[in-house]
């Protein structure tokens, strides 16, 4: 097994949660360590509880795992929820003077902090959190060094005082520690790697400006606001034309004309956005104006849990906009791949003048992954088609020529954009001929509507050559094969490493590109394997009943989950035991861990 | 509107011809005012493929088929949104959106409000007939209270909105109203609208002579009074437009009733664009700034 150290830090928003696990993250990661880091939270500015997992290792870190070997409890709700998670081998580090601990599980060590003989509390409200950052690193064998070069640079701004008080504070509990506690067995090692800590939101935004991305519009929704953010952050320093727009309706369309006039252009939203943006993808469809939408999933329906997670919008998407048109959807299946599917999704609405749909979730848009540097490619290849953006050359164009829908074999048909002499054309939401005239109203004509519907479609044969089929990764002949889509494949991965441990085979076939799907290839693949379940994060199996629809498949068992908080290994393991056990062929694990 | 550098090819109506003939009604106000286009982008040199005409659905918004320049007929409601996003993306083209009450008013009265207070750069023509009109007559946004349509066979109870009050709540920078009976006027109003640096507003009385038998063109001519008659009158004056905008009955403006040019239009308040047309930027983020963009992530 991967050696993994976990610390859980739980408190009540606006209590602070977030510095602690900024400083602990970025400690990590320039030791050299891979981390992941998942915050569950609630839709509330101030109260409320939130609890924020950091996972880090010497290995890529995918998922939350199963344990916590440090709890940081900061208030008395949070000692009470989560105690009872530690077990032997872990400690609870708190606030003596505030929190009165329960009886922890055989093994686990309280460390309790007096915190108000250690740092003036009237003067740093924080101080305890302080405190508590000092004592975790001292116990996990790192060098106060790397602390204060944090603190320093996180209090910079406010001055020398500031900077000498906090870094005075840490130390008292670092040096507490040390004389106190007994720290924990193994201390966690450094590396000369150095990696980036990313949220998918903010990879999704980067992966935009790297795809050449020029204009981002949306309206704030949770959990894509963040792509918003770093948009608007950087928008001047990347030359992206940023805007907030009234409504998902209006974003879209804007979005549109905007890759209309010949730039890249992108928006993200949630399923209710997602919603009012339907209409419009069908105008990018009909019109051939490629644009990028992205959906980070939230809990629906409705405005359902704004800060859970959940894999419930994939038949809102398949039927998203009436009529038949092609489209790409994709599911990124980490944060790296977040960044990494936005140039790869634009090159192919750019070629077959189509829009593309990313299909994230609240697990990777707003989780914290470390990266390597390397990884995050800002010259990757850009295919924009075949887009004219200036007169032709050899003089062959010219009025009465041109024919923006041109009925070709591929479906494809070269775009002009507006500004080009002698391309003038109309772009039409209404059915239209080769030449951009409709033929909805007056001259409605069957064969001519007939042979526009067979251009468009025809762009799907192009579509599914140039998208890959899924890989099976793990041994062919595995006891069980674990199928999922997008978000789950790190935890879905884990628990195939931990079943394998235990004597029972696994394999893994991880769905990227849902549209198109390559059914053909996934009957292969599956028709080898002994028993398959579908891993995914919902209420009715919407991938399985997709997979079903596309190719007939049956797998063997389902493991679903649709409480709003994302899998652990040990939910997937413990099912895959039940089911081929023959008690179920349905797993619904529990949460139990209480946020 | 900014107008682009005229090419050296003269414009003449004949290029502005579209690939078909409109298919309004005979007698729709609708012709008078795609005219007044035509004649106002000859009066202006603006070549062809440097315009953009946008609309969303309903009979005038079939207007981008029938006039030679860059069209997009696109969703019903929608135009304003789609044409901020191609101004943004090219600034250096005119764009002009066409469309009706309905379009505007109702199903595109959220898009309608902001684009004015964002000041988006364009003309926004309304081909106001009062009336829905390709969907066989049903009480519009503007339809006045106790008209009956299919849809309110025992009269509108609701009060209709005042097209020009709205705009010059909302922040537009260039309002007018004009009547597809008066070319003259409307072809000055066309150019004042695509030469005015901001978010141009004309709300034409556009008679539906099949659908709408209250608002035809001789209950207006007797009641249209140009606001350019009255010596009194001063378009920089926004409390002064207010009130002329709630006129309505025996006496109804029609001309220029408000202009201020000292608002950036929104294309010209953000630095992005500065260094021209986001279409033809590098689409390479720089590799210093790449990489200042992942050193703050560490």
């Amino acid at each position: 097994m991967k050696q993994t150290f976990t610390i859980g830090i739980g408190g009540a928003a606006g209590q602070g949660v977030a510095t602690p696990g900024d400083i602990f993250a970025k400690i990590f990661s320039r030791r050299g360590l891979h981390l992941n880091a998942y915050n569950a939270y609630q839709s509330i500015i101030r109260g409320g509880h939130t609890f924020l997992t950091i996972r880090t290792g010497p290995e890529r870190v995918s998922n939350m795992g199963d344990r916590v070997d440090l709890l940081i409890p900061l208030n008395q709700d949070a000692m009470n929820r989560h105690l009872g998670l530690l077990t032997d081998g872990a400690a609870c580090i708190y606030n003596a003077d505030t929190i009165t601990p329960g009886v922890p599980a055989k093994g686990a060590v309280l460390c309790p902090l007096p915190v108000s003989k250690l740092a003036d509390i009237t003067r740093n409200k924080v101080a305890q959190n302080t405190l508590a950052v000092g004592a975790g690193l001292s116990m996990m064998g790192i060098g106060f060094q790397s602390l204060e070069e944090v603190l320093t640079e996180q209090f910079k701004k406010k001055g020398d005082a500031v900077v000498s008080e906090n870094v005075g504070i840490a130390r008292a509990g670092y040096d507490y520690a040390t004389a106190h506690f007994e720290p924990f067995p193994w201390p966690l090692p450094m590396t000369n790697n150095r990696y980036a800590v990313l949220s998918g939101n903010i990879a999704m935004a980067m992966g935009g400006a790297a795809a050449g991305v020029k204009f981002y519009c949306a309206y704030p929704m949770s959990p894509s606001t963040g792509v918003l953010h770093w948009m608007a952050a950087h928008a001047r320093k990347a030359g992206i034309m940023v805007r907030q727009v009234e409504d998902e309706i209006g974003v879209v369309n804007m979005a549109i004309g905007a890759a209309h006039a010949g730039v890249r252009s992108m928006c993200a939203t949630s399923g209710g956005g997602f919603a009012l943006m339907s209409e419009g993808l069908g105008l990018s469809a009909m019109m051939e104006t490629p644009v990028v939408v992205i959906d980070c999933q939230r809990a629906g329906p409705s405005t359902g849990v704004p800060t859970k997670t959940e894999q419930g919008d994939l038949w809102q998407i398949l039927g998203a906009a009436f009529g038949d048109y092609p489209r790409v959807i994709a599911a990124p299946l980490d944060i790296g791949d977040c960044f990494k599917i936005i140039p790869e999704i634009f090159n192919i609405a750019d070629r077959f003048q189509c829009p593309g749909i990313v299909l994230c979730d609240l697990l990777l848009s707003e989780g914290r992954l470390s990266e390597d540097p390397k990884d995050l490619d800002f010259a990757p290849v850009v295919d924009r088609g075949e887009l004219i953006t200036a007169p032709s050359t050899s003089g062959s164009s010219g009025d009465g020529v041109y024919k923006r829908y041109k009925i070709t074999e591929s479906g494809i048909s070269p775009r002009a954009v507006p500004g080009v002499p002698g391309y003038a054309h109309t772009a039409a939401s209404d059915e239209h001929d080769e030449d951009g005239v409709l033929i909805s109203d007056e001259f409605t004509n069957p064969t001519k509507r007939r042979n526009m519907m067979e251009k468009r479609m025809r762009k799907v044969t192009g579509i599914e050559a140039a998208v890959p089929p899924p890989v099976l990764s793990g041994p062919r002949d595995a006891d069980i094969t674990l199928i999922g889509w997008g978000s789950t494949k790190g935890v879905i991965e884990e628990a195939c490493e931990i079943l394998t441990g235990q004597g029972i085979s696994a394999n893994q076939l991880q769905i990227r590109w849902l549209v198109p799907l390559h059914g053909d290839a996934i009957l292969n693949i599956l028709k080898d394997t002994r028993h398959t379940i579908i891993v995914e994060n919902n209420y009715s199996g919407q991938f399985a009943r997709y997979l079903r629809s596309e190719t007939s498949y049956v797998p063997n068992g389902y493991i679903r989950k649709y409480d709003g908080e994302p899998f652990m290994p040990h939910h997937i393991v413990e099912a895959v035991k039940e089911q081929l056990g023959g008690k179920s062929r349905l797993s619904v694990p529990a949460h139990e861990i209480l946020v | 509107m900014a107008t682009v550098l005229a090419d050296t090819k003269h414009v003449a109506m004949a290029d502005l011809k579209g690939k078909v003939d409109p298919d309004w009604c005979p007698g729709c106000g609708d012709f008078g005012v795609l005219a007044a286009v035509q004649k106002a982008l000859v009066d202006l040199q603006i070549p062809n493929h440097n315009v953009v005409t946008i609309s969303g659905i309903g009979c005038s918004s079939n207007f981008p088929g029938y006039i030679n320049t860059y069209g997009m007929h696109t969703l019903h409601g929608r135009a304003l949104a789609i044409a901020t996003g191609v101004k943004l993306a090219n600034h250096e083209l005119t764009i002009l959106v066409t469309g009706g009450d309905g379009d505007g008013f109702g199903i595109g009265g959220n898009h309608f409000v902001h684009s004015m207070r964002r000041n988006v750069d364009l003309l926004y023509i309304v081909m106001d007939n009062q009336i829905y009109g390709l969907t066989t007559g049903q009480t519009s946004p503007t339809s006045r209270m106790g008209m009956k349509t299919k849809s309110m066979p025992f009269g509108n109870i609701e009060a209709p909105v005042n097209p020009i009050s709205l705009a010059l709540a909302a922040g537009a920078t260039f309002i007018a109203r004009g009547f597809s009976g008066e070319q003259k006027q409307l072809t000055d109003l066309i150019k004042q609208g695509i030469q005015h640096k901001g978010f141009s507003f004309l709300d034409v009385f556009s008679p539906c002579v099949t659908y709408n038998h209250d608002n035809t063109y001789q209950w207006f001519r007797p009641r249209l009074k140009k606001l350019e008659d009255d010596p009194a009158h001063d378009p920089t004056d926004w409390m002064a437009a207010m009130r002329k905008s709630l006129l309505w009955g025996d006496e109804i403006p029609i001309g220029k009733f408000f202009e201020r040019t000292d608002v950036p239009p929104l294309h010209g308040a953000e630095p992005v664009l500065n260094a021209g047309p986001l279409l033809h930027a590098d689409t390479r983020i720089p590799p210093d700034v790449a990489h200042s963009f992942v050193e703050e992530l560490m």
